[in-house]
């Protein structure tokens, strides 16, 4: 009954989508009061049918509802429950479903905040939500549905993938889903704007927290999948530079971009044409990239379907969004008059700088990440490009960001001089030489370097602050005064830079990690980075749906105990599967990693990392994010936040 | 400085990204872009040496062993496309879904004596999923033509051996 009533939820979530689309698109043309009134209405539905599939599709996972095809084929009795109820998004079909339920909540929010837009460009914008979700949610019902039955229901299910049971597996795709599927919102403003002809600083105001809040997501969610595959696959990397790792990094280079590019439009009226084409090729790569990855097209560990049926309809589909939203582009995007000139040198060329190298980046790991399906598609050769080559290409062009980020925010709006920054940020620069110094000293070359850009980045993120609060250089007092004043984004801002650079002094601490394979029996000591791993014991536990080997290890320095590790191995008897679960021990300086492997004849095969500054790399995400969450509480960003008072009823 | 030139400077600027992209990319295409082969393509044109590529196929059933190399444990198998055999060499750990007649991918280089010295091993698949390389690899071998039904199970691949 439960699975009836979310298929119908879900089949009236579809026609909501439908009817939204039409509605919101067809108000607005023929400027129907009526229509466009309805459309909030309409998004709201939407939103709550939703809601109610996927807590149906939880529920039939919750109580093991084996006559459900997904569930059987994802679940089992002996789960854990967190899992039952997470693993319904770690499938293709609930996945899909999560997909949607996101947009859904995005259309939703844009009813609930948008009472103080224009209402044609309201109804717009959930005409292009609402068609957009139309177009997925009817993939979901036709070739993903996850609510088909099976009859005789099977007395116990599948299981679901051992790599998946992991508590990391909980938030990942939520969080990461809420960053590709929130630049479905500057997407649609931008399709909205040019139907409309028509843009100006308000529609910046409006886009930039939007991006912004999909970015602060995008940036955790891809943190988040990074430190799992670091503490899950035990390979002890933090980014493989696999396809989906890609797709998820090529809307966050542009994302980043049309952050950025929407506060010139916002301040400036200038980079119109640009930031709407960056919208949308956010939002185009946000759907490309998990599209293409779910449909096998690229070669991935992420690949849950091989259906052609499927690949076809989202091809068909990508088509449709991306293609009719750059043809939009070409036909009107010259309606669209740019506003205010600036000379090279300013604070809009180096948003204009920041850019062009961001989509350099995202230009060459999209190259690398499609040509080797293509070439296999169309040439036949099966290639594969790795590391070394997005090493190779990625670094030389991040450099240039890294070295203007830090002062790019000193420049002023329209014409600068390139002078005040040195005055203002020297000390940064002299600091970061002489870290750099000291490393060259003791390590490889890019190691150093690449500390001393983080010495510049964490340090001249905060120039401008220091700039405008005349710290050091005024009385306390009065740069106390001063900072008050300051405006939140420009702390957001220096807060979100530093972070970049702690992400960068964790990388490299990392690239300075050592490790060590040994084959030890009970009683075995080995010296590695300054510590002493010592293997104790090696022994036999239950789990709820597992039989798990743990190896209990003591690791000293210089004879004082630091930390009992136990890395385990877990065999999963229902998948036939082994997986292993690694030994972690950080003191945020450092982490003590140790993974074990195969046993023989008593003798069992450890692999021990020591991996210095590992975990600022996500660390510095959460800084990033956070910085941008912060420049969300900016007042001025909050536009008509003094009307949103007076609306005292909740809208239906 | 007047509208013209200001246009032209981020005109240059653009260029002046997208070339330095391209560029980049070109090179590093030249030199990293890491082709996959079977030990049949191996054995037909060798790469040179030093060069990385991806080698797939199955590994041989009861091929795998693993012994001590200066301290280290190394493990050595022989990975077959149901034609031609090479021997693996890899130290570190072998991943959890490594079995003896199942697919497997190795990225490495080959060594003077023909053998395939791997820096990574993947075993990415289950029971019933055999990765898309590895199964191309075995058409190409004539080891398993699609056109007599779908490929076996994994796990009966355990007999192949190389034959002739």
């Amino acid at each position: 009954m439960i699975p009836e009533l979310g298929h119908f939820a879900l089949a009236l979530a579809c026609a909501f989508a439908f009817a939204q689309a039409i509605v919101g698109l067809w108000g607005a043309h023929r400027r129907d009061m009526r229509l466009m009134a309805a459309t909030p209405g309409l998004a709201v539905g939407q939103l709550l049918a939703l809601a109610g599939a996927s807590l149906a599709l939880v529920l039939a996972s919750a109580w093991d509802d084996f006559s459900v095809v997904n569930v059987a084929e994802n679940s089992a009795v002996a789960k854990p429950l967190l899992y039952k109820i997470t693993g319904t998004w770690g499938n293709h079909e609930g996945s899909i479903l999560l997909w949607g339920l996101i947009l859904g909540i995005c259309g939703g929010l844009v009813s609930v905040f948008g009472r103080t837009l224009p209402s044609a460009l309201r109804a717009r914008v959930l005409g292009v939500l609402g068609g957009t979700s139309a177009g997925f949610l009817l993939f979901c019902l036709t070739t993903s549905n996850p609510f088909w039955r099976s009859w005789p229901a099977p007395a116990d299910g599948r299981g679901m993938n051992p790599l998946l049971q992991d508590p990391g597996l909980a938030f990942h795709p939520p969080v990461l889903y809420m960053g590709y599927v929130g630049f479905a919102v500057p997407f649609a403003f931008a399709v909205a704007a040019l139907l409309e002809g028509r843009i100006d600083a308000a529609w910046g105001r409006w886009v930039r927290p939007w991006a912004l809040v999909s970015w602060c997501f995008l940036t955790c969610g891809i943190a988040m999948g990074s430190w799992w595959a670091y503490y899950e696959l035990g390979w002890g990397g933090y980014w493989f530079w696999d396809p989906v790792e890609n797709a998820s990094l090529m809307p966050w280079l542009t994302g980043t971009a049309l952050v950025h590019s929407a506060i010139v439009v916002e301040k400036r009226e200038s980079l119109k044409i640009w930031t709407v084409l960056l919208a949308i090729g956010t939002f185009s790569l946000s759907l490309s990239g998990t599209f293409l990855v779910r449909s096998g097209i690229l070669n991935s560990v992420h690949a849950f379907a091989n259906d052609p049926a499927r690949g076809i309809f989202i091809l068909g589909l990508l088509g449709l969004v991306i293609g009719g939203s750059l043809l939009l582009f070409a036909l009107r995007a010259p309606l669209l008059r740019s506003g205010g000139v600036f000379a090279p040198v300013s604070r809009e060329g180096g948003l204009v700088l920041n850019n062009i190298f961001l989509c350099s980046i995202c230009a060459v790991v999209i190259v690398g990440t499609m040509y080797p399906p293509f070439a296999d598609l169309l040439l036949g050769q099966k290639i594969s490009v790795g590391a070394p080559f997005f090493n190779a290409t990625v670094l030389p062009l991040a450099i240039p960001v890294f070295l203007a980020m830090a002062v790019g925010p000193l420049l002023p709006w329209k014409r600068g001089r390139l002078m005040p920054l040195v005055t203002h940020a020297w000390w940064a620069a002299l600091a970061a030489v002489a870290v750099g110094g000291v490393c060259a000293g003791n390590m490889a070359v890019l190691p150093a370097l690449a500390f001393g850009a983080a010495t510049w980045l964490i340090l001249g993120s905060f120039s401008e602050v220091i700039e405008r609060t005349l710290l050091f250089r005024a009385p306390v007092a009065n740069s106390v005064r001063r900072a008050r004043g300051l405006p939140v984004a420009v702390l957001g801002a220096a807060i979100a830079h530093a972070g970049m650079g702690v992400t960068i002094a964790g990388i490299a601490g990392m690239s300075l990690s050592s490790n060590k394979i040994v084959e030890a029996k009970p009683g075995d000591q080995f010296k590695l980075g300054g510590y002493e791993f010592t293997l104790l014991s090696l022994s036999s536990e239950p789990g709820p749906n597992f039989a798990s080997r743990v190896a209990s290890i003591e690791v000293t320095q210089g004879g004082t105990p630091v930390a009992i590790m136990r890395p385990s191995k877990r065999n999963f008897a229902s998948q036939n599967q082994t997986t292993s679960d690694v030994a972690i021990r950080t003191n945020f300086l450092r982490d003590l990693y140790v993974v074990l492997g195969d046993e023989r004849d008593g003798q069992a095969v450890l692999r021990l990392h020591v991996n210095p500054l590992a975990p600022w790399i996500w660390l510095g995400a959460l800084v990033m994010a956070a910085g941008g969450a912060l420049s969300l509480a900016d007042r001025r960003l909050r536009v008509g936040a003094p009307s949103r008072l007076r609306a005292g009823a909740v809208p239906a | 400085m007047t509208r013209k030139m200001r246009r032209l400077s981020v005109i240059l600027a653009c260029g002046a990204g997208l070339g330095s992209a391209s560029a980049l990319t070109l090179s590093a295409f030249s030199d990293n872009l890491v082709f996959f082969m079977s030990p049949g393509d191996i054995a037909t044109h060798a790469p040179a040496p030093g060069r990385t590529i991806r080698l797939g196929g199955l590994v041989q059933a009861k091929s795998l062993r693993v012994d001590k190399q200066d301290g280290e444990p190394v493990a050595r198998f022989v990975v077959t496309d149901g034609r031609t055999t090479i021997p693996v060499s890899y130290t570190g750990i072998l991943p959890d879904l490594f079995r003896e007649g199942q697919g497997v991918v190795a990225l490495g280089t080959i060594q003077p004596d023909h053998s395939f010295r791997a820096q990574e091993v993947l075993a990415k698949h289950d029971e019933t999923y055999m990765p898309k390389d590895v199964a191309d690899a075995l058409k190409r071998s004539g080891h398993w033509n699609p056109a007599q039904g779908p490929a076996p199970p994994a796990s009966t691949w355990n007999s192949v051996t190389a034959s002739r």
